[in-house]
């Protein structure tokens, strides 16, 4: 006769190895977890908070140069490896692990006006005021060679794409003789950076405080203003994921934008910093290089409070769901005000203060024309129209 | 328009027939302009002329100077009569029989035949146009992208870098290739390897390692893995199934398998002997060495340790004595030499094994009596032991005897009987169901209760028997009213017990009627009067059918009320009636207040306000609490409720609360629950990409962490957007990545090669759009 009794399968609550984690049976009945809102706001809130704390983003300044720095390029293969060229005419190749500059040359006399590697990264071409493009090795001169560019090419100095002149922009076709169209703004571009993954994307710095992104097949109004800087804005990168990008503005401060966002999500500034002229996101998408006028190349993080080095996998998951926390209640009043709130040298903040009074000013403004006078004779042109001059075809 | 006119207009002009086709239109205008109002009868007959030209042939008249022009100039010729140029064509018109001039008008022909060449367009406008197409070319070969940067965009998370890169595996030997030693040290470190022969360049991969890299696609992976799994699974099904089958204690069971496998074996051997002599007789000779084993052994000789321990029961057991006697008759079997020969024997051999071959007869009676509930062994017995079965004891196959029966009886109208027999099953169940009829309900029970099985049986017989009988007459009969005579006739014997049944079809036909009735008269009667009618005919209609009655009264209450739904409408009729017979001046009034109300009919605004105001009160007041606790200082239990005493003394009555502030506003409710600390923490406003506050609410509320949701699930809430690789360069997106192939450049390429080489038309609509 076959007794029948209770038994339980050891597989299921003994752990294989001290190791293991303990199995914690539980039950997620709803009705049992009360609560669930306000505990997820709480931890949310914390989330936040520890995120301002945590977020020193400042990571290494490189310093050798003996001028401002002109202009910056990455390594395509290397991360590590960086190049500047400053506005004396030297190059410097950097390597960000040891933080050390590996290479001087005296490129030019003169400004480097910019740094371009090859795309196997076997060697690098730079351009200066002295009118020449020189084209070097990457490698350092092997044991008792000269230290000398493979080929110069002399004379005048051939436009490979150019983008701003007199306060326009013009896309050429590399293959093609022509031109392709000209969008001319308000003022100046400075520099302008097409999107990594999305092709027909491009935005474009401007002189005017503000960055523009356009389609490219769309240019009489651009897709987005990115509107926070109190000064010119002199370079734009973006991030390898195409996500996000980095401006670098003549108010000594750079900031990180998203790409559908018009406000910055992020500010970075030093008291040593002084106008920044060059900006570059590595391509791990991790970190933000940044070159200015006082000699020195800045490394910053790209995601300011975001714990660098390997993290266990708790660690990760932890991140993973106080990032989520921090979406899900980004919209309440708290934690909007903690997450947004950054410090700023005085001469930035009062310039935001300043520009917000002239523009609610501007705005008083143009109400009060379009209420007085007679009614459907002055028109609203919308912000994005209202800063593109005329597209030239 | 205007600039296929202007290009006309710079065309040389020497193709005459567009002139011609040009003229009819400026004919009226230049008249109109130079002459003004001179002389309307030139006027009307040059509208004519132009008329007459309009039909077609363009035909074409010189008009005739007939009096002096208004203008005359001493600078040029007037052609005002004319109103057009002069052609080279016109001139040559009177010379056209001088056969002397053919020579000069071939070579004006072959001028005239000749097509102009377009004036070429401005250097910047054919630019222009260049980057107009050029940019059109490139947006259009850029909006390839749309489809990967919508998906891009939209995706749930990307990792990058988003090409997963092959690790290359270069052996050593490509690298140390390309490498050459110059420094000093370099090279003295290589001499010392060259001097000692070390392998620099010999191949370091063995060709299983080659072979390893080369591993199989995936593919092919899973196509093996799913084959295995499989064969696992399969090879799990049966090992469990063979593990049951073993567990099954039962040694009948057993003893059934041994036998059915002894069975099936000896038929094999029976087709194998047929089929294949050669392995038959290997087969014989197996057994013939089994055989032999068997008589070495000792086995089944009762000389075992159980045979002895059964020997000592056979006495007073008699199971143990059958299980001593089989294994001994076992044993004779095997040693049974077994004769290839002659054909009879195996017969006998066969018949021995059909009959079970050496167990005495007695032996086996007494199985089949112990095995009677055994379905295996009562497949055994042949068909008369059934009958006698059936006979002895029939409440066991009642029914299945009672479908036999009859058919033994009679073979000869089995369908009908069959149906008949259904038919009296089907009335049986319904009669049982519906327990309507008061008559039919102790007849069901008494035979139910007190009439034993078998009588049923004995009745069913009868009944069948009868019922044939009556078949038979009826099939004389017509046969398409068969059925239903049977059914009446067989009522006869059964007394009034199927009546409702045979009744409601045209008890049904009436109601039908009646309410097509009460449709035409609902409109002016009130609603109860047609029940009372109703009632009434059916009363008269059916006034033998007593027993019907209080049944057929339900179910006709269900019908007329189901006829006040459709009359529901006559009220509001009649009052759209009234206001004809009232008088006029009120009539207004009272007519919009009626309208109103039936408007809002349905719903009474005042009355739900001031009930939602109530409620809202009622719930805003503190609530008392009642800390009785049943059956502490008590009995308590199911049913037992705690005494009045003990719960008023246990009810906390809550104090009263402020009083609300909309106690003086009858029209308004003030919701006094907006708590002001929380206020602080709350969303004030819809948040953009949400349409509706429910949406954001429920993101809000359902709870994303790991305490609320099980492992898995809180890993894909928790699922990054972006995900990076440490350490890894991400590569701008490129058209191989993403599955296009680069053809941009040969597109392009056209373009380039032939600038000039655009299409009249396609220039022309270019310079249109520009001007545009």
């Amino acid at each position: 006769m076959k007794v029948k009794m209770l038994s339980r399968n050891p597989d299921s609550y003994v752990r294989e190895t001290k190791l293991d984690l303990q199995r914690v049976p539980r039950n997620y009945d709803p009705t049992l977890h009360p609560f669930e809102v306000p505990r997820e706001y709480v931890r949310a809130l914390n989330a936040t908070k520890l995120e301002r704390v945590f977020a020193k983003p400042f990571l290494a300044s490189l310093d050798g140069h003996r001028d401002g720095v002109s202009c910056l390029a990455k390594h395509p293969k290397s991360l590590a490896t960086v190049l500047s060229g400053a506005c004396d005419g030297e190059v410097r190749i950097w390597n960000l692990t040891k933080r050390k500059c590996i290479r001087v040359i005296q490129a030019h006399e003169g400004f480097v006006r910019g740094i371009c590697t090859r795309f196997c990264g076997t060697s690098f071409f730079t351009v200066g005021d002295d009118k020449t493009v020189k084209q070097w090795k990457m490698d350092g001169p092997s044991y008792g060679e000269e230290e000398e560019p493979l080929h110069t090419i002399l004379g005048k100095t051939f436009l490979l794409g150019s983008c701003a002149s007199d306060r326009n922009i013009v896309l050429y076709d590399m293959r093609q003789a022509t031109p392709l169209k000209k969008v001319i703004l308000d003022m100046r571009t400075n520099t302008i950076c097409w999107n990594p993954m999305e092709a027909f994307i491009f935005t474009a710095a401007n002189e005017d405080y503000n960055l523009y992104t356009f389609d490219m097949r769309a240019l009489d109004t651009p897709v987005m203003i990115h509107m926070d800087h109190v000064s010119a804005v002199l370079d734009v990168d973006y991030s390898p994921t195409g996500k996000d990008f980095v401006s670098a503005s003549f108010d000594k401060s750079i900031r990180i934008f998203p790409v559908d966002k018009s406000r910055s999500r992020e500010v970075y500034h030093t008291k040593r910093m002084q106008h920044v002229i060059c900006v570059k996101w590595t391509s791990d998408s991790k970190y933000i290089m940044c070159g200015s006028d006082e000699m020195n190349i800045r490394l910053w993080k790209a995601n300011a409070s975001e714990k660098l080095g390997v993290l266990t996998s708790r660690e990760k998951a932890a991140t993973d769901y106080n990032q989520r926390l921090k979406e899900k209640f980004q919209h309440h009043p708290h934690i909007k005000r903690i997450s947004r709130h950054r410090h700023l040298p005085k001469s930035i903040y009062s310039q935001i203060q300043e520009q917000r009074i002239m523009k609610e000013a501007r705005r008083r403004k143009e109400l009060n024309r379009i209420k007085h006078s007679k009614p459907g004779s002055v028109q609203r042109v919308s912000e994005k129209k209202k800063r593109v001059v005329a597209v030239v075809k | 328009m205007s600039s296929s006119r202007a290009a006309e207009s710079s065309l040389l002009a020497l193709n005459q027939q567009e002139e011609l086709e040009d003229l009819p239109r400026e004919y009226p205008l230049s008249t109109s302009e130079d002459e003004g109002d001179s002389d309307g009868e030139r006027k009307h007959q040059k509208l004519l002329e132009a008329i007459s030209s309009l039909d077609g042939k363009n035909r074409r008249k010189l008009a005739e100077r007939s009096e002096a022009s208004l203008k005359v100039s001493e600078f040029s010729v007037s052609s005002e009569g004319s109103g057009e140029k002069l052609v080279l064509s016109d001139l040559l018109e009177p010379v056209k029989t001088s056969s002397s001039l053919a020579a000069v008008k071939k070579q004006l022909n072959r001028v005239k035949s000749k097509k102009t060449v377009e004036l070429p367009l401005h250097r910047e406008e054919i630019e222009r146009i260049h980057r107009e197409v050029a940019f059109n070319k490139t947006s259009q070969v850029l909006s390839k992208w749309d489809p990967v940067v919508q998906k891009n965009r939209q995706a749930e998370q990307l990792v990058f870098p988003l090409s997963k890169q092959q690790s290359i595996f270069a052996p050593i030997e490509h690298v140390v290739s390309g490498w050459k030693a110059r420094t000093p040290l370099e090279q003295e470190i290589f001499n010392l390897l060259h001097k000692n022969k070390q392998p620099v360049t010999d191949p370091l991969l063995t060709p299983m390692e080659k072979a390893s890299l080369k591993a199989m696609s995936l593919e092919e992976v899973k196509m093996r893995r799913a084959e295995l799994q499989r064969a696992r699974a399969l090879q799990s099904y049966y090992e469990a199934r063979a593990r049951r089958e073993k567990k099954i204690k039962s040694k009948k069971y057993h003893k059934l398998l041994k036998k059915g496998k002894a069975k099936q074996a000896l038929k094999e051997f029976e087709k194998l002997r047929k089929v294949n002599p050669a392995a038959a007789l290997e087969e014989l000779e197996k057994l013939e060495k089994a055989r032999m084993m068997e008589r070495m052994s000792l086995k089944h000789q009762n000389s075992g340790k159980w045979a002895k321990s059964k020997a000592v029961m056979a006495k007073y057991d008699l199971e143990a004595r059958q299980a001593m006697q089989e294994q001994l008759a076992r044993n004779k079997e095997l040693m049974q030499k077994i004769q290839v020969a002659s054909e009879s024997a195996e017969e006998e051999g066969g018949v021995e094994e059909e009959g079970e071959p050496f167990v005495p007869d007695v032996v086996n009676e007494v199985q089949v009596k112990a095995d009677r509930p055994n379905p295996w062994m009562f497949r055994n017995h042949s068909g008369d032991t059934k009958e006698a079965e059936v006979q002895g004891d029939p409440e066991e196959l009642a029914e299945p005897a009672a479908q036999e029966a009859p058919e033994s009886e009679e073979e000869g109208p089995v369908v009908a009987e069959e149906i008949l027999l259904k038919e009296f099953e089907e009335r049986r169940s319904l009669r049982q169901k519906s327990g309507l009829n008061q008559i039919a309900k102790p007849v069901g029970s008494q035979e139910a209760k007190d009439l034993s099985s078998q009588e049923v049986l004995s009745e069913l017989r009868a009944l069948s028997q009868k019922l044939n009988r009556e078949s038979h007459q009826s099939r004389k009969q017509e046969l398409s009213s068969t059925r239903t005579v049977l059914a009446v006739q067989r009522e006869e014997p059964a007394g009034e017990e199927e009546e409702p049944l045979l009744l409601q079809r045209p008890e049904r036909a009436r109601t039908l009627d009646e309410l097509e009735e009460l449709g035409k008269e609902g409109c002016f009667q009130n609603k109860e009067l047609p029940r009372v009618v109703v009632e009434g005919q059916q009363l008269e209609r059916n006034p033998s059918n007593h027993l019907g009655v209080p049944k057929e009264k339900k179910r006709k209450e269900q019908m007329i009320d189901l006829q006040n739904l459709l009359t529901t409408k006559s009220p509001s009729m009649k009052s759209l009636a009234v206001p004809t017979t009232v008088e006029e001046l009120e009539d207004e009034e009272r007519d919009q207040r009626q309208m109103i109300k039936e408007a809002f009919a349905g719903d009474d605004v005042i009355r739900d306000f001031l009930k939602e105001k109530r409620e809202a009160v009622e719930a805003s007041k503190p609530k008392d609490v009642d800390l009785t606790l049943p059956g502490w200082g008590e009995w308590g239990g199911v049913g037992l409720k705690p005494s009045a005493k003990k719960r008023r003394r246990f009810l906390v009555k809550a104090p009263e609360g402020p009083p609300r502030k909309d106690k003086n506003l009858p029209n308004v409710i003030l919701n006094e629950k907006r708590n002001i600390h929380a206020v602080a923490h709350q969303v004030r406003m819809l948040p953009y990409p949400f349409t509706h506050h429910q949406q954001f609410e429920r993101t809000i509320q359902t709870p994303i962490g790991s305490t609320w949701n099980t492992q898995r699930s809180f890993q894909k809430l928790t699922m990054p957007k972006v995900v990076t690789k440490p350490g890894h360069i991400i590569k701008p997106i490129k058209a191989e990545d993403v599955g296009y192939r680069s053809s941009s450049r040969s597109d392009l390429s056209v373009v380039q090669r032939n600038p000039k080489r655009l299409s009249i038309r396609h220039k022309k609509q270019l310079k249109k759009n520009s001007v545009d």
